[in-house]
């Protein structure tokens, strides 16, 4: 079975104090570490076990400059056997739309049976690219997967629902599948592994390679746009409990005793 | 703007909360001129649900087909094109929930409607804007869309108040006849109900809720002994749950468990919204993180910026002393 996998290279914020840069439509990422997003990360191992049950090859694909050969090559790595990158100053802007166009124009050249997307992205939380990219690929797709059973050209995943209900569902290969958190335990990847494939070409195609204009990509091929980013209000929001540890644990008692904290 | 169209949301013959959330959007994005219209695809017989909706739009379209009882998306598309070509409408709203995730995109992409995603906020004056959030809840984005005969959003589940939806009690327009097509290439086979635990978290009035900031399922036990000071039980955000450092049973939020504990104690949860629409409703919710922009302070009531390795044991240690 070939499989192609969609890894994105996004920001670590968790922790971080954002701040938004001087066009206002995108935030300062300097000093802020990258990785590969979440979800992607659970794809690609996804694929990988696939791989191990059934045989085949896996091809990672990002869209992005340079730097997101660091992504591509922690997915080598962890067991897939090509990896591709898109870029071009043209795709500057892309929203999921066109994101999935440029996906969708490099996919098409290449042998597969299942592609395999994270729900969303962390940075920018569209959790659109990879159903988008199955409708353009005329693909059918299921969105949310959290299993996957296959069984000659039929997989049987389950799609996660809200409360904890989960639906299964049948889908026919060649499939799409937008992988949630939580459906496997991703590898641990060594650095001597990553040393292992610091080696391997990573082939990298722009706009002309993959027979689109311009104009179908970034801001002019999206459908939607950036005009500002702001921080969200802060509303009232919490009361800080300041002090020596002391005093901040012996305040936090009080408020337990008075709010029936304390069972 | 002046019709604007809600594509109802339902499960397990139930309409879910977000249908009105929506509905309630529309009629505010209208301000009482235009037309709101409810597009509603099921089986003749979840007719019944129709109910619940004609009192708030003016307008209900229902297609109604026995293949459309549960979700799948190429029959809901077939159903939808006939829906697409026929009615009216400038803005189309769908949730940004398990069903719309797996339906938006596909039908934007499909006609090259102008979308965007999760949707917390819309203003439709001149141009319409979307506001949504990016990188966690931590940065807004004012969003435009490209002008188009017609735009989608799917809008945040909990962005808007599901109450007090203004009544029209408008028409019902039926759509019957089989939907063409092979749709073999997915069908849907059965739900799957939650696993119940040995612990039910949403009985408690007393959680101690642990993040990704717990760094290891190693840590778990300083929570525990917390909890158990304070006569509580243990739950976590999903990274927690994801890398089984606790069951999935203890997980808060949309696709875990609703609490409304007395007092809801976040250690190291950054504040997601999908957790918070698990836990908001807790009487008093009292969060510890190191970072002082973590969106959960936006709705706890008390916070304490710090290690919660620092205070978790201060605080164990002083309810331990309390209890002599
Ligand atoms: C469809 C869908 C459904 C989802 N459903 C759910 C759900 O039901 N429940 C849920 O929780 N999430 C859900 N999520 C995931 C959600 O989007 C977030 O990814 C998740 O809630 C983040 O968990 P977290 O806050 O533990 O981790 P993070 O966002 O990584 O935050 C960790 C926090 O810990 C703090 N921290 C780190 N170290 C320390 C320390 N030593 N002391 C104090 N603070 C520290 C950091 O400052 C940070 O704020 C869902 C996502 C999707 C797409
Ligand atoms: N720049 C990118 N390169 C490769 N894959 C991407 C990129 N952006 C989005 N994707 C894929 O689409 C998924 C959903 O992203 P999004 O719709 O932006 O939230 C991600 O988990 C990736 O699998």
């Amino acid at each position: 079975m070939d499989i192609i996998v969609c890894i994105k290279r996004v920001p670590e914020t968790a922790e971080a104090d954002l701040v938004i840069d001087g066009s206002k439509k995108a935030i300062d990422t300097d000093g802020l570490v990258f990785s590969i997003n979440e979800w992607d990360n659970y794809a690609v191992e996804a694929a990988i076990q696939l791989k191990e049950a059934e045989g085949g090859t896996i091809t990672v694909i990002s869209v992005g400059p340079e730097e997101n050969n660091e992504v591509l090559r922690r997915a080598l790595a962890m067991g897939a056997d090509e990896a591709l990158r898109l870029t071009d100053p043209a795709f500057e802007g892309s929203d999921a739309y066109a994101m999935a166009k440029i996906l969708a124009a490099a996919i098409k050249d290449i042998p597969h049976d299942l592609i395999l997307t994270g729900v969303q992205a962390d940075d920018d939380g569209f959790g659109a690219v990879g159903v988008a990219l199955a409708q353009m690929l005329e693909l059918p797709y299921a969105a949310l997967v959290t299993d996957i059973k296959k069984e000659g050209d039929t997989l049987t995943v389950h799609r996660e629902l809200e409360g904890g209900l989960e639906e299964v569902d049948t889908l026919k290969l060649p499939a799409l599948l937008t992988i949630q958190t939580g459906i496997n335990e991703p590898r641990y990847v060594s650095i001597m592994g990553i040393r292992r494939v610091a080696k391997k070409e990573i082939g990298a195609k722009g706009v002309a390679d993959l027979g689109l204009s311009e104009e179908e990509v970034g801001l002019k091929g999206s459908l939607s746009q950036i005009e500002e980013l702001f921080f969200p209000p802060v509303g009232e929001g919490a009361e800080i409990i300041e002090g020596t540890m002391d005093e901040k644990a012996e305040a936090l008692v009080k408020i337990l005793k008075e709010r029936g904290g304390i069972g | 703007m002046e019709k604007i169209a809600v594509l109802v949301e339902h499960r397990q013959n139930e309409v879910r909360d977000i249908t009105f959330e929506m509905l309630g959007k529309a009629h505010q994005l209208l301000e009482g001129g235009g037309e709101v219209i409810a597009l509603f695809l099921g089986d003749v017989s979840q007719k019944g649900l129709l109910d619940q909706i004609t009192p708030h739009a003016h307008r209900t379209v229902a297609y109604l087909d026995s293949n459309l009882k549960d979700f799948e998306p190429l029959r809901y598309q077939a159903a939808f094109t006939n829906i697409f070509e026929n009615v009216d409408c400038q803005l189309i709203l769908m949730g940004q929930t398990a069903f719309g995730m797996d339906f938006a995109p596909a039908i934007a992409a499909k006609w090259k409607i102008p979308f965007t995603t999760d949707v917390v906020d819309i203003e439709a004056s001149e141009e319409l804007h979307a506001i949504r959030q990016m990188y966690s809840g931590k940065v807004n984005a004012k969003v435009s869309l490209k002008p188009g005969e017609k735009m989608l959003c799917t809008v945040r589940a909990g962005a808007f108040p599901a109450e007090d939806i203004p009544t029209v009690s408008g028409e019902l327009q039926e759509i019957t006849g089989a939907i063409e097509g092979d749709f073999s290439a997915r069908t849907f086979v059965e739900y799957l109900e939650a696993a119940v635990g040995d612990v039910d978290i949403t009985q408690a009035d007393i959680i101690v809720s642990v993040g990704r900031g717990i760094k290891d399922a190693d840590n778990i036990p300083i929570a525990q002994e917390l909890a158990d000071a304070l006569g509580g039980v243990v739950a976590c955000s999903r990274p927690v749950a994801d890398k089984k450092w606790l069951p999935k049973e203890r997980q808060v939020g949309t696709s875990g468990k609703t609490v409304k504990p007395k007092v809801y104690i976040a250690l190291g949860i950054s504040g997601a919204f999908q957790h918070q629409a698990g836990m908001k409703g807790a009487n008093t919710i009292i969060a510890v993180n190191k970072d002082p922009k973590a969106p959960i302070f936006s709705i706890a009531h008390y916070g304490i910026v710090d290690d919660l390795f620092k205070v978790v044991p201060a605080l164990t240690e002083k309810v331990k002393e309390l209890r002599g």
